[in-house]
């Protein structure tokens, strides 16, 4: 063991290795609802040659490896079921480059969202990528391997759509480019006209190698942003609305949220509207548009836009939103989680009804909320309940509630977005045998000894 | 039930027609009014029920203290004729919702009423307040309900307004001043006409500003500006209130451009329209507002509630005026910080 330390200690420095304690609870856990199980070892290298070192020691001494970004997904992902190596990526947060023409950035695979924003805010004001409402921590490669989504979700599809290289190390120990990086000093695709091989990576949960570049599309920064808000009482008109909305190719996001509380969301569905635009007239153009689509509805009674007060505008325009941060509290004692299944939009009406049914069954205070991937293609319906950690029945029956979603999200034809342990036995239970052959074959070869973040996607 | 005190002969005697007769808002001839407003008293259907955009102007059109505007708003809930969106009725019936969190003050037997508008509790400040402050009280509890006008929900105001009044009453206040239009219009015209009894003096804050800015004259420093006034729709609950902004404005040195779109003849800020109708008709109507200001050579544009100044406070800002409230243009020309600057 103390061979381990010592040798991690080789690699990165001895003030980036620890087996104490403290660290090992706080490795242990993530802010969801998973028991925790120590690592061993916690390691925090500084470049790709060091995480290949990291990865050949493991290898070696078949010792598990768990990726870890900021720990934020909730569902359990980094909490290292079987022990072992936890690599927390964060020193690894170094942007390596901008291509401001080709819009494109590459950054390292422990790089936070909240550092590439602000260095784009700074350095390139005309240039942005998908931030999601996670805490600014959490990082890019963390998020596009969970296939998360964010602000120009509905405009480019899920974040990790976006990626257009990745460098990645794989269980072997080899250091390797996907896209068109693996050709060319341009890191413009990560498949295409090649076979794309990112899909080897993306969606693993560390499973299959470790990130330790990124390069991610960068998008047009317009001057001004602007939000508004529809509302409605018809939970079932929501997903024509959507249509409706999405048609006009004019918003910059589209998300949807119903909770109780404060009063002024009480018994209505909220759809968020994100407009930007270079100019007033461009913002005004777009308002116009969206407005006329959502008319009859206004003429119906169905529905309306809030008048959303100045105070409130920083609240909806904050990238990250805080105000979900905020939500993850109010019971107090920090504990939050969402199921999020990737759903169809036609689905909002039974999502909302399940979520207010599990509620009421199990005395949780909930937020629906649910973000738009693409022209509608399909939803990301956020189940989110929030507990207090020093409150075990309250946890327990979170858990319950969640239980039922995850059996529900299956019924209505969903698919789980970063699932739990559980979930992805279901997931996998359920999936067509060949498509599970396929993960099967590409696991046992990228990984033969099962040592990247094992308990997860367990196919082999 | 309390009941409105509408009497339809005083409509079948009248020689104008003026409450549709100058609404901007409805296309109506003359010899059509007194059918149409005898209609709506007997129970009928007509279609300024269904075309009413509840800018309340009617309230004060008509000058024989008939309640025009109360009426169409009862008869519309009569019959179940949404003039908004139910989402957004039933937003604005939650947010007003008492749940005892209101604020009281160090409370006198004069009070000020901030009613629930958050933004007066950091506003009201200064000396113009001295003598009151902080006699005051704040929250839905003393929230008048009146803007439910809007949603043609008057059961909601029959079932809310008496436990406000209560709330007042149990304060053992004897003067209220209302820093808002709708709150004083609430006491002053609605309750009245609904036959509830209001157990202390209503003042409007007009009235209470200027007698202030009377008794501070040596103190104020002549502003020299050209300002439009954005006339709210609850002004036209107390038409006679609205004679004191010229006399503050001249008071305070500021100079109240002429425009087509003041006094009698004011728009909407757009804010319930957009909410209730969509899109063109608040757009169209705070264009010509704004249009208007501008041409006029505003330099300022006034604001009376905090309602209106949250709706055209950015479009005001960018066509070159600067929005401000009443009180802190009052403040201002007292030498003291405006809200805005602070
Ligand atoms: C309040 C709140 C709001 C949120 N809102 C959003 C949102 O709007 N959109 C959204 O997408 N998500 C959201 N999330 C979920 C989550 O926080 C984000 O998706 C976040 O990007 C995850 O990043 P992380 O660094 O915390 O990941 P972690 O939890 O650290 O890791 C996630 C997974 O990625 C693996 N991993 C980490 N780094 C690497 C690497 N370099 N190589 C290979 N595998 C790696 C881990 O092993 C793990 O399996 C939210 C979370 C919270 C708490």
């Amino acid at each position: 063991m103390k061979d381990i330390l010592n040798r991690l200690a080789e690699i990165v420095g001895e003030e980036h290795v620890s087996n104490q304690p403290e660290e090992i609870f706080y490795y242990a856990r993530d802010p969801g609802l998973m028991p925790p199980h120590n690592p061993d070892y916690v390691v925090l290298p500084r470049t790709s040659e060091q995480v290949q070192k990291i990865v050949l020691l493991a290898k070696e001494e078949k010792i598990p490896l768990v990726p870890m970004g900021a720990g934020m997904a909730l569902t359990g992902l980094i909490i290292p079921l079987k022990g072992g190596i936890v690599i927390d990526m964060k020193r690894m947060n170094r942007i390596l480059e901008v291509n401001e023409k080709a819009r494109y950035a590459i950054v390292e695979g422990g790089t936070s969202q909240g550092a590439l924003k602000a260095y784009l805010e700074k350095h390139y004001p005309r240039l942005r990528h998908s931030v999601p409402d996670a805490p600014a921590t959490a990082t890019i490669a963390a998020n596009v391997v969970i296939h998360g989504q964010g602000r120009l979700t509905q405009q480019y599809g899920f974040n990790s759509d976006m990626v257009s290289g990745l460098e990645v190390v794989l269980p072997s120990g080899k250091i390797c480019k996907i896209g068109s990086s693996s050709l060319s000093s341009a890191w413009f695709s990560k498949g295409a006209p090649l076979p794309d091989l990112s899909g080897l990576f993306l969606g693993w949960f560390g499973t299959t190698g470790i990130i330790t570049k990124v390069a991610l599309k960068l998008y047009p920064r317009k001057r001004f942003r602007d939000v508004d808000v529809f509302v409605t009482d018809s939970e079932e008109l929501v997903p024509e609305m959507v249509y409706e909305l999405t048609h006009t190719e004019m918003a910059e996001d589209i998300n949807v949220f119903s909770q109780p509380l404060p009063m002024i969301f009480k018994d209505n569905h909220h759809i968020t509207i994100f407009i930007t635009g270079d100019t007033d007239e461009e913002l005004e153009f777009k308002r116009k548009m969206i407005w006329d689509a959502l008319d009859p509805y206004i003429k119906s009674k169905d529905g309306g836009f809030m008048g959303v007060p100045p105070t409130m505008k920083p609240t909806f325009l904050d990238m990250p939103q805080r105000s979900v941060s905020r939500f993850a509290d109010v019971k107090k004692g920090g504990g939050f989680e969402y199921s999020g299944p990737i759903i169809l939009v036609e689905k909002y009406p039974q999502c909302t009804g399940k979520i207010r049914e599990l509620a009421s069954k199990y005395d949780l205070a909930y937020s629906a909320m649910a973000r738009i991937i693409g022209r509608g293609h399909c939803m990301m319906f956020g189940f989110a309940f929030t507990f207090n950690r020093s409150d075990p029945g309250m946890m327990e029956r979170t858990r319950k509630a969640l239980s039922e979603v995850s059996e529900f999200v299956l019924e209505m034809g969903g698919v789980f977005w970063k699932p739990t342990v559980d979930e992805q036995k279901m997931a996998l239970n359920k999936m067509d045998p060949n498509t599970l052959s396929i993960l099967r074959m590409i696991k046992e070869n990228l990984d033969p000894y099962g040592i990247m973040n094992p308990g997860n996607w367990e196919v082999a | 039930m309390y009941k409105l005190h509408f009497d339809e002969n005083i409509c079948k005697k009248c020689p104008t027609g003026d409450c549709l007769i100058k609404c901007q808002y409805l296309d109506i001839e003359k010899n059509q009014v007194k059918d149409e407003m005898v209609k709506i008293a007997q129970g009928k259907d007509s279609f300024v029920l269904e075309q009413c955009v509840t800018c309340y102007g009617c309230e004060e059109y008509c000058r024989r203290g008939n309640h025009p505007f109360y009426l169409i708003t009862e008869k519309r809930d009569e019959k179940g004729i949404l003039t908004s969106p139910r989402a957004i009725t039933k937003q604005w019936i939650n947010i007003g919702e008492p749940r005892g969190k209101y604020q009281l003050g160090e409370i006198k037997e004069k009070i000020l009423s901030f009613g629930f508008m958050p933004e007066f509790l950091d506003m009201v400040k200064g000396k113009l307040f001295e003598d009151l402050m902080p006699s005051y009280v704040f929250g839905q509890e003393f929230f008048c309900n009146v803007v439910y006008l809007h949603f043609a929900n008057t059961q909601i105001i029959k079932q809310r307004l008496p436990m406000v009044v209560e709330n007042f009453r149990k304060l053992g206040v004897e003067e209220v001043v209302f820093m808002h239009d709708e709150c004083y219009g609430a006491f002053s015209s609605l309750a009245p006409a609904y036959g509830i009894e209001v157990p202390f003096k209503p003042i409007h804050y007009f009235e209470y500003l200027y007698q202030r800015l009377k008794d501070l004259a040596s103190d104020i420093k002549p502003l020299n500006i050209n300002v439009a006034y954005q006339r709210p729709c609850s002004s036209r609950l107390s038409p006679d209130k609205h004679r004191y902004v010229p006399k503050i404005m001249n008071l305070i040195g500021a100079n109240l451009v002429e425009r087509e779109y003041q006094d009698e003849n004011a728009l909407c800020c757009g804010g319930i329209f957009a909410m209730d109708y969509g899109y063109s008709l608040a757009h169209d109507v705070q264009e010509k507002n704004l249009e208007d200001m501008v041409a006029h050579g505003a330099e300022y544009c006034v604001f009376n509630c905090p309602a209106c100044q949250n709706t055209l406070g950015e479009k005001v800002r960018k066509r070159g005026l600067k929005p401000i409230h009443m009180v802190d243009l009052c403040r201002m020309a007292l030498g003291e910080t405006p809200k805005m600057e602070e």
